[in-house]
């Protein structure tokens, strides 16, 4: 195995930041999404989950291009963030963006089934005993349904570590600003002479994935047994 | 208590229109499967909004349409008792019981928390996780979580039904002397006659989707639809019985009775069919049965194919069924004298 360099460093520092903040900054989101899709008796629920789920089944560079109509100088969401001076494409904002969006479905998704194995009658006890929908969504919902939040989070933070395709569209692939480990891998086998550095990377990316599943489940046992 | 309703709800397949009031602290609400008990629970608590009408309680109003007032199931201070306990699985027996009480305001909790656990025997129980306990002892922490939240009302949603027999009927004297010792007005809601004659004395009687009537419980035991054709079924409490050696001499009152010797001699209440009573004009000279009182007919009603006879031994109430032909020839009548006969092993232990 060679050793690595500073920038494969650097692009393991940079996965773990984008993988970090996608499923934080995700979290509260697709909490309310799921909540949304499992609770809630409003009209038009199977778009809402159609377009949650899309990212899942369009490929990551159709997202990815998407992003960049969305988030570029003159997209919607561009033009907006640009008055306050703040610019995506090409930063690891951008990274973080798309890990989020392609990550999304999985962790709705997996708190959603977790949501709809509750039995409602505890949260209308939690109701009837004095709780107010915050409070019920604190003390009886979130602790109820915290395992499959946390397999939604590694899901989706195993997911982030390999993202790709929508993160060399809107990020780009720029070595120590965005450049991710599966970007630096795609970098080391387009340049000749870089197979070995590639399957360092490839060993480094297994292992980081491993060591997330194996705290995730070590974490859900002792959930359980608690 | 004084509650007010006068409310409507349509659903796909089935409507319900409840207009009654109620000013007895303990009420129940019977009827059969599907006749809508859940739904109008619901709605009193807050868990399903009503399409039309008004909702008082204690003259707040809490849920009126044309006011566009509904309380919050968290604000009505209307407990519920579920059918299946649901205590919470995350938390300990005793956090279950203080999730309500910590979410009173100081000033409102007027119940002792430690008197209501002994009263409840919940005090080996406290630091156990819910997981553990059995099915009766999951109904007494729900009826604890719901009592300690201190509420002016509480609905108790068929709270007997998934427990088996003997179960059952060891809660009931547990939910008796809460009622009792905290004066807590509740709204009992079962298709059981046998437990709705233990809890209450007063019943709403729901058809589908209304109120059929209200009336006394001791009055809807006596008729068809409140006993499902099975007949009367007196309920006897019992003092602790004396050892005759092949039989148990109970006290009933002033009315003495012999029943078959059992391990568990202790007093209870007992069940006794009014089918299972012979009437005799005389006394009998020689019979099998050990029981034998005499009576005096208070008054007499038709059930469907039946007759019942109300009578009266000592100072107690037993109500006999036989054939209307019967009645002709012994020319029951109310005055009339006759001897009930019972047999010892008549009598079945209920707790």
């Amino acid at each position: 195995m060679t050793p690595l360099s500073p920038d494969d460093y650097t692009a393991i520092r940079l996965s773990l930041q984008v993988a970090t903040s996608a499923t934080i900054i995700a979290l509260p989101l697709g909490f309310a999404a799921a909540y949304l899709l499992a609770f809630s008796e409003i009209r038009g629920k199977a778009i809402i989950e159609g377009i949650i789920n899309l990212p899942l089944v369009l490929p990551p560079v159709v997202v990815g291009y998407l992003l960049l109509l969305l988030f570029g100088r003159n997209g919607w969401i561009g033009k907006l963030l640009n008055h306050f001076g703040i610019s995506v494409i090409f930063s690891l904002k951008g990274a973080v963006i798309a890990s989020a969006i392609v990550g999304f479905p999985l962790l709705v998704r997996s708190i959603r089934i977790g949501m709809e194995s509750i039995d409602k009658q505890y949260i209308h006890a939690s109701r009837t005993l004095g709780a107010s929908w915050w409070d019920t969504l604190f003390s009886i919902t979130i602790p109820l349904c915290y395992r499959a939040t946390l397999a939604g989070m590694t899901l989706m933070f195993a997911r982030s570590l390999g993202e790709f395709g929508a993160t060399i569209i809107l990020a780009g692939n720029i070595p120590g600003v965005t450049q991710t480990i599966p970007l630096a891998i795609y970098q080391y086998t387009s340049t000749p002479g870089g197979d070995q550095m590639a399957l360092s990377l490839c060993i480094v990316s297994i292992g980081l994935s491993f060591i997330v599943l194996l705290l995730s489940e070590a974490a859900n046992r002792k959930m359980a047994r608690n | 208590m004084k509650l007010e309703v006068n409310i409507e709800k349509h659903f796909p397949v089935f409507r319900c229109v409840f207009d009654f009031v109620l000013d007895n602290g303990s009420c129940g609400v019977f009827g059969p499967s599907g006749s809508g008990k859940s739904t109008l629970m619901n709605m009193l608590s807050g868990l399903i909004t009503p399409d039309k009408g008004t909702i008082k309680l204690n003259g707040q109003t809490l849920f009126d349409s044309t006011k566009a007032i509904n309380i919050t199931p968290d604000k009505r201070r209307i407990g519920v008792v579920f059918q299946h306990a649901h205590l919470f699985p995350h938390m300990s027996v005793k956090k279950n019981l203080f999730y309500g009480r910590n979410r009173t305001r100081p000033e409102e909790r007027n119940i002792d928390p430690d008197q209501l656990i002994s009263v409840l025997g919940l005090e080996s129980l406290l630091d156990r996780s819910v997981t553990q306990l059995s099915g009766g002892e999951k109904q007494r922490v729900a009826l604890g979580r719901t009592i300690l939240a201190c509420p002016d009302l509480i609905l108790l949603d068929e709270p007997l039904t998934g427990l088996d027999g003997q179960l059952k009927f060891q809660i009931i004297p547990h939910l008796r002397r809460v009622f009792a010792e905290f004066a807590i007005p509740m709204l009992f809601i079962s298709h059981s006659l046998q437990e709705m004659r233990m809890m209450t004395e007063k019943v709403l009687v729901m058809g589908k989707g209304t109120i059929d009537c209200q009336k006394s419980t001791e009055e809807l035991a006596r008729t068809t639809l409140g006993n499902g054709g099975r007949g009367y079924t007196n309920l006897l409490d019992l003092d602790s019985p004396e050892d005759l050696g092949d039989l148990l001499s109970y006290s009933w009152g002033k009315v003495k009775l012999m029943l078959v010797k059992t391990e568990n001699a202790t007093a209870g209440q007992f069940s006794l069919g009014g089918r299972d009573i012979l009437l005799f004009k005389k006394h009998p000279e020689a019979t099998s049965a050990r029981n034998m009182l005499s009576c005096t007919v208070r008054s007499t009603y038709q059930t469907d194919w039946l007759v019942g006879v109300e009578l009266q031994c000592e100072d107690k109430i037993l109500i006999a069924e036989i054939v209307p032909q019967s009645v002709e020839e012994m020319n029951i009548r109310p005055g009339a004298e006759v001897v009930a006969v019972m047999k010892a092993s008549a009598f079945q232990r209920l707790y």
